[in-house]
């Protein structure tokens, strides 16, 4: 395995610039780009978590690190971060299980392949506001199907409107529905570029298809996995916006209140400019951390080749 | 050659006379958060302003929901593109009178040479958006006030006689009427309310004279804290939550959406929502009769107070020329004539704004005919305001709402008693006045 690499690597041909300047101009749109766009705002909202500021920009008052004081003292803040952290959990897990559950099933040999994999793929096509008014109409306490149904039959008193609970399980279920479909397109590219001949030889060595799965299968998914686990955790943070906004608005008693969300609330609702920075800031950190220690843990355990 | 001396003619009359006559007219920017049914009123309204006149051109823009406008004028501030008037929701009236942005609109109109007769305004609705020394800083514009819809058909199979327009029952009366609806089977569930901030805690208290917050709901100073944990707004909300034990109360949730389809649905027999709710329910009910009334109020309160209103306002914005904000006063002027109110009244639910246009609409028997939308009026008109009851002057009040919004919550699913929920909630708002303070002093 080794020495193959090594000498694949050698084969490489190397080009070089013979001009010093050369590449350098040729990154410069994308370093524009990613300077005006991202770092710029992201310095931007850095700046503006450290003052108090009336909306017109009127005036500015600096404070230093009041802004995230009244964040982190204020015990509703933890709860956010504990209930986001909760809440991206749940979605990355239900999201990439059912993506991998169906995607296995949809690489089997079927009838109209072609047309299951298209309708596979749809949910993903919807945005989250549009996913979450589905499931409001499918769960509304008040004129949800769904929703009588399991209360009328089960007796069941199924409330997303007035319990926690309920309201989390409501949202799990919007948001992990349509990025189900993003992991499926991913699993199923991952399972078609594994080799039938190594799950052929090992069915003829008498494995059983689930052992199959997990000793041959899964192993080669593990760069899928693992970039799915980045890019799911990513999107329950920021994108799952729209579902809770047009599903629970954060309630019941703030228990679905994930951290994008208040800094909706209170930066563009509530016009607290500076706190809504600093919560920014606060929500960049994490998210950066997060995907830190995903490459620093997770990553070492990934196979990336054959 | 005929074109030729027209045009001609035209040059000519134009050097002969003053250059106001065929100068471009002035263009008047107007933000607003009107759309669909209430925006084609909105357009009309402006189009006959335009047709009124040829000095000023009036531009509507729609620049989507209350956040949206409030966001995309603050934008526009700071990029010094702002346009002259923008539509702003209650709950910013302080944000806006802070600003510094504001040309205030008493100042407007004297300045633009309108001697206006304030008093002839509903006080109720003027008053929210007066300053402490009672100078008016924004011109209404749709303003509304919570009411109590009832299920007339379930009241008539249980034998309850309908309720009066004008004189409000006891919370008590409320109490024994669901009481006897749930309890023989016509209604699923009592009470339904929306946006129960603004009506269970905001307008209760004003209706009962009780301030909402210290320094009089906070018109008075910045330095306002919460008074909302008193005794009569935590027995209240007992009184709900024992409510919601025997079904006399039902949460549908924190807007208008639930608690309506409940009521439409008829798993609720009373339903306590803005005056908009009118229009809604004309168009959605099919199946029974129903009815509106003034909210119910405590037996201790012999005379109560006006409620107080919602909707939003008209700010005038810094930065623009005398000629254009002559303009803008003569557009403010040409909205509260009486056409113009009454035409808003009849076509939106809102309230007609002086007491000429709702007088006038009165003599042309428009209220005999039309009995549920005097409620609110009446109900709003019913005291002079006082300190108290005038409305509220709080900063960071979205915040607030939420907060008030998610402590209830804990209160309905059994988390916390209302006592704890309502100290919470003064706790936790006045966190955020003291920032809002230390942000303008």
């Amino acid at each position: 395995m080794e020495e193959a690499s090594v000498y694949i690597h050698s084969m490489i041909k190397r080009s070089t610039f013979k001009s010093g300047y050369l590449p350098y101009l040729l990154i410069l749109p994308q370093i524009l780009v990613t300077l005006t766009f991202f770092y710029w705002p992201a310095l931007q909202g850095l700046s503006q978590s450290f003052f108090l500021s009336d909306p017109f920009g009127r005036s500015s008052k600096f404070v230093w690190f009041y802004n995230y004081i009244e964040l982190f003292t204020d015990p509703l803040y933890l709860k956010s971060i504990v209930t986001t952290i909760t809440f991206s959990i749940a979605v990355a897990t239900v999201s990439i299980t059912l993506g991998l559950f169906i995607a296995t099933m949809a690489n089997r040999a079927l009838r109209a392949t072609a047309l299951v994999r298209t309708l596979l793929i749809w949910p993903y096509a919807v945005a989250p506001a549009i996913s979450g008014i589905l499931w409001l109409f499918l769960l509304h306490p008040s004129y949800g199907i769904v929703a009588l149904t399991i209360n009328n039959w089960f007796g069941t008193e199924w409330n997303p409107v007035l319990y926690g609970k309920d309201a989390m399980i409501m949202i799990t279920m919007a948001s992990s529905w349509k990025q189900i479909s993003y992991n499926f397109v991913f699993f199923m590219a991952g399972l078609q570029a594994i080799p039938r001949s190594l799950i052929e030889a090992a069915a003829i060595d008498g494995a059983s298809p689930f052992k199959r799965f997990w000793a041959i299968t899964f192993p080669l998914l593990t760069p899928t996995f693992f970039f799915l686990s980045v890019m799911n955790i990513i999107y329950s943070f920021f994108e799952t916006f729209g579902v809770i906004h047009t599903v629970t608005q954060g309630g019941p008693g703030g228990s679905t209140n994930i951290l994008v969300y208040k800094v909706y609330q209170d930066g563009f609702v509530g016009l607290n400019l500076g706190s809504s920075a600093a919560q920014s800031v606060v929500l960049m950190s994490l998210i950066i951390l997060i995907t830190f220690l995903q490459f620093r843990y997770v990553e070492k355990k990934v196979q990336y080749t054959g | 050659m005929k074109l030729k001396h027209l045009v001609v003619i035209a040059v000519g009359i134009c050097l002969a006379l003053p250059a106001a006559v065929c100068a471009e007219p002035v263009t008047i920017n107007w933000w607003h958060a009107m759309r669909s049914a209430r925006g084609k009123v909105v357009d009309t309204m402006i189009k006959s302003f335009n047709d009124s006149q040829s000095e000023y051109v009036v531009v509507g823009t729609n620049k989507g929901n209350y956040d949206e406008v409030m966001n995309a004028g603050v934008a526009a501030f700071r990029a010094k593109k702002q346009p002259h008037i923008l539509q702003v929701f209650e709950v910013g009236t302080q944000t806006m009178m802070q600003s510094g942005a504001i040309y205030p609109v008493h100042e407007l109109m004297l300045k633009a040479g309108y001697d206006i007769d304030w008093s002839n305004y509903l006080q109720a609705v003027l008053s929210y958006y007066m300053d402490a020394d009672g100078n008016l800083m924004s011109m209404p514009f749709n303003s509304s006030t919570p009411i109590m819809y009832y299920n007339v058909s379930m009241f008539e199979k249980a034998g309850i006689e309908p309720l009066s327009k004008t004189e409000a029952i006891t919370w008590d009366k409320l109490g024994e009427i669901t009481k006897k609806l749930v309890d023989a089977g016509i209604a699923p569930a009592g009470m339904v309310t929306a946006w129960q901030s603004w009506t269970q805690i905001e307008n209760y208290s004003a209706i009962h004279n009780t301030p909402f917050a210290s320094k009089a709901n906070g018109y008075e100073g910045l330095d306002t804290e919460l008074m909302i944990n008193n005794p009569l707004v935590i027995s209240h909300i007992e009184r709900l939550k024992t409510w919601t034990e025997d079904k006399r109360f039902m949460y549908g949730g924190q807007k208008y959406q639930g608690p309506k389809a409940e009521f439409i649905a008829q798993n609720a027999a009373v339903y306590i929502d803005s005056v908009s709710g009118i229009a809604k329910l004309k168009k959605a009910v099919k199946d029974f009769k129903w009815d509106a009334a003034p909210l119910p109020v405590e037996a201790s309160m012999k005379k109560p107070q006006n409620s107080i209103i919602g909707g939003a306002s008209l700010w005038i914005l810094n930065g623009h020329s005398e000629k254009e904000y002559k303009g803008v006063a003569a557009f403010l002027k040409f909205l509260s004539s009486n056409e113009m109110q009454s035409y808003w009244h009849k076509e939106t639910g809102y309230f007609p704004i002086t007491m000429n246009a709702y007088n006038d609409l009165k003599a042309k028997g428009y209220f005999k005919e039309n009995p549920l939308q005097a409620v609110g009026i009446d109900q709003l008109n019913r005291a002079v305001p006082t300190k108290i009851s005038r409305g509220l002057r709080l900063g960071y009040f979205v915040q607030i709402r939420n907060i008030i919004n998610e402590e209830l919550e804990l209160v309905w699913n059994g988390k916390k008693t209302p006592k704890e929920a309502l100290d919470n909630a003064v706790k936790r708002s006045n966190v955020q006045l003291r920032t809002f303070e230390k942000t303008y002093k």
